[in-house]
């Protein structure tokens, strides 16, 4: 007699835990032939809040971190998801991928995370600038994480639109909060267990399955939240006029799974400038 | 400390200034009538007197000077750097060379003190000409591995409080870059950007590449809604500038908003008293205070509060307001009568609220629009004067135990534009540095400016650069 498998129960990624949604709805993924493959959670508003709540707590720890240490951590994240490849794959071929176009997806996940994990350290070199002020002063610009950021996934990516996006965004200290794709969502559930095994602080990642449509207006409005990655296509512009309200920060990432540069860390990152007066003993106006 | 003794006047001339008593605008390289024959007067804040007539710019206007941009970007977008950075380079020794006229007419205008205006916001405008021309054939070397071209016409809005000084900001960056511009200067002081499109056309820059409209919000709704403008640049209030992110949400343009503040300006214990005394002075009253980065929040550490309040107002007592053109005049006129209303009923809302309120004894003209400089203390975090920003000279002052509570307190406000911190230990000038959420933060020196700087804001202050390198990236679109 054939053994019968055990189902996963895909579930949130919120603060380091794998919650059922508070709303206690779900949506079936379905395989190509019909059958359902899981039932995955109908994420809510609320959901989001209690992402973002835990997001916000995290954000501050994550970024101070050393660049050298959030290098190590993502590096990590590739590791991981190394070792967890074949699994991947196999997920990803049952949402209709072929094997090559699913190895293909997870080997560019591991490669972009390495890609990311290096320039955790180089980027605020290369960017930052000590400006020649025409005054007695000490002043240079450098980056910093804007802080909360909430992302919309491309829908057509199982995994690598996840991390393509992911990436830069806490490379650069912020902490997110992401919306898989709704209808291959189950790979970006999977990947929060790789979050939760490599020392990525609790809170950090937030992963949440539902609808773009439902969840997009909340995104855009939440006070607490500093910037809104889409990187999904056909979003509609005036679902968005509501981040207007609190000057949050949009960012359209229109090709994402295709591209990577340190561009996109920048791009959810503010530039802060700092003076100091220089002393200058030999002519006055120095000093303070 | 009372005032037994005044200086003589001394009045900036205004003999060789040469203002028309009328002005249309400024569109495809000709000053053209407003199309429906609208005109408002601008005045001098400090008599009440007329100055000059202004065209007011309609939807017609307006449209026609979106159409000459558009028409000139091509030409313009296709010279070579080098060529337009000459262009530019003409601008900035333009304006050097009629400095004096410039910061006349700025104080005529908007009431700012000539000491002002003349040592600080007529040299910058200049010498943000000067620093971004130097940009316009060398931006291959910004952003490493990345393709780039001008956006095409920027609608660029401005303020009142510093007016040229912002039409540099707007602009320079903006043809640096290869882009053409529609420019709008605030309603009560236009005339420093017309006297700017007499520059540009001295200069010689082909028609179209920057016109100069002006006109009331109206103008500026109408600008903004435009399809043509690729790029919307704003500096002002929050409040308009979250309708201007809206109309730029709607119509897929880039957007970068300079907008409100309420700045902390932190003295710790350790601080050079004397010397933090003096940028308290200089980081509220500089500009009466209609400062989007003014240090409006003062916060004091408990221990040296009695001795930092009682400097601040001996220094307050010998501030001089009155007569923007008298080069000794620290505090000039308020911009407007509206904006001293909007004032004075903060003024009334801090005594209601329970804070106490000093100012010195001065006289004030009789004629004109006044303030005179103003602090609280006895204020609550949760007070309207310590939130929201009255954009006058007008100081809230709260004190401060540890470094984690006047971090907490600093940026406990849906503003991030700037902050100010007093200290002599560096590596808490540098703890501070790193945890204000500020796009500029300003340690044992305050309200200090740079073309090579760059300046904007975290949160609701709006986003982009203005100034510096990073302020390249807001005029380009990347492949």
């Amino acid at each position: 007699m054939p053994r019968l498998d055990i189902k996963k129960t895909y579930k949130l990624f919120i603060g380091g835990k794998f919650p059922r949604t508070e709303s206690g709805r779900s949506y079936p993924i379905k395989d190509e032939k019909g059958g359902v493959v899981a039932n995955l959670c109908l994420a809510s508003r609320k959901d989001f809040r209690n992402a973002v709540v835990v997001a916000r707590k995290a954000q501050a720890g994550w970024a101070n971190m050393t660049a050298y240490n959030r290098g190590q951590i993502l590096y990590r994240l590739a590791e991981m998801l190394e070792t967890r490849r074949d699994a991947f794959t196999a997920e990803m071929q049952v949402l209709g991928l072929s094997k090559q176009q699913a190895k293909k997806e997870v080997d560019t996940s591991i490669d972009r995370l390495v890609y990311y994990a290096g320039w955790c350290d180089k980027y605020s070199a290369l960017f930052s600038a000590v400006n020649p002020t025409a005054t007695a002063h000490f002043n240079f610009s450098v980056h910093e994480p804007t802080g909360v950021v909430a992302a919309i996934l491309p829908e057509e990516s199982p995994l690598l639109g996840l991390i393509s996006t992911l990436a830069p965004i806490i490379a650069g200290g912020n902490s997110v909060i992401v919306l898989a794709s709704q209808m291959k969502a189950i790979s970006a559930v999977s990947f929060g267990e790789v979050i939760q095994n490599s020392d990525v602080p609790s809170g950090v990642v937030n992963i949440l399955t539902g609808e773009g449509q439902e969840l997009l207006p909340h995104m855009a409005s939440h006070l607490d939240v500093n910037a809104l990655v889409i990187a999904r296509s056909g979003v509609d512009l005036k679902e968005l006029m509501v981040a207007s309200e609190n000057v949050k920060r949009l960012i359209h990432w229109s090709a994402i799974s295709t591209e990577q540069d340190p561009y996109k860390i920048l791009d959810t990152q503010e530039v802060k400038t700092t003076w100091h007066p220089v002393q200058e003993s030999a002519s006055s106006g120095g000093g303070y | 400390m009372t005032k037994d003794w005044n200086l003589s006047a001394a009045p900036e001339s205004t003999s060789h200034i040469q203002l028309q008593s009328e002005y249309g605008l400024f569109i495809g390289g000709k000053w053209i009538k407003p199309s429906d024959g609208s005109y408002f007067d601008t005045s001098n804040p400090a008599t009440e007197k007329r100055i000059a007539s202004i065209a007011l710019a309609g939807k017609k206007d307006v449209d026609a000077a979106f159409k000459a941009a558009d028409h000139a970007f091509d030409g313009w977008s296709s010279l070579s750097g080098a060529e337009r950075g000459k262009y530019i380079f003409r601008i900035a020794r333009i304006i050097q060379e009629k400095s004096r006229e410039f910061a006349v007419i700025e104080s005529m205008d908007g009431g700012k003190p000539i000491r002002e205006s003349r040592d600080i916001d007529i040299p910058l405008a200049a010498a943000h000409f000067f620093y971004y021309a130097g940009w316009a054939d060398k931006l291959d070397y910004v952003f490493p591995g990345r393709k780039m071209r001008p956006l095409g016409v920027a609608a660029q809005i401005i303020p009142w409080n510093f007016p040229l000084l912002m039409a540099a900001w707007k602009i320079a960056p903006a043809l640096a870059c290869g882009n053409t511009v529609v420019l709008k200067p605030a309603e009560t002081t236009s005339l420093t950007a017309l006297k700017l499109a007499e520059v540009i056309d001295e200069a010689g820059l082909p028609p179209g590449v920057v016109n100069i409209i002006t006109g009331d919000g109206a103008t500026g709704a109408l600008m903004t809604a435009h399809p043509t403008p690729k790029k919307l640049a704003f500096t002002g209030s929050t409040e308009v500038g979250k309708q201007i992110y809206k109309a730029a949400i709607q119509g897929g343009k880039k957007v970068t908003l300079e907008l409100g503040g309420k700045a902390a300006n932190i003295i710790f214990d350790d601080a050079p008293i004397d010397a933090a005394v003096e940028g308290i002075i200089n980081g509220i009253y500089f500009n009466q205070g209609h400062v989007c980065c003014a240090g409006s929040r003062l916060f004091v550490q408990e221990t040296v509060y009695d001795e930092v309040l009682a400097k601040l107002k001996r220094r307050m007592d010998s501030l001089i307001v009155g007569d923007p053109m008298d080069k000794n005049t620290d505090i000039g006129a308020i911009n407007s009568k509206a904006q001293l209303k909007t004032i004075e009923r903060y003024l009334k809302l801090g005594s209601e609220e329970g804070a106490e309120i000093y100012q010195p004894a001065c006289n004030l003209p009789e004629k004109g629009y006044w303030c005179k400089p103003t602090l609280f203390t006895n204020v609550a975090q949760s007070n309207r004067i310590a939130q929201e920003e009255i954009f006058g000279p007008v100081l809230a002052i709260q004190t401060f135990r540890t470094i984690e509570e006047v971090i907490e307190k600093a940026n406990n406000t849906p503003y991030g534009l700037s902050a100010g911190v007093w200290t002599d230990k560096g590596s808490k000038i540098f703890q501070l540095t790193k945890e204000l959420k500020a796009g500029v933060v300003w340690a044992n020196t305050y309200n200090k400016f740079d073309p090579t700087s760059p300046f904007g804001g975290f949160k609701e202050s709006g986003f982009g650069r203005e100034g510096g390198i990073h302020g390249l990236e807001a005029y380009l679109s990347f492949d």
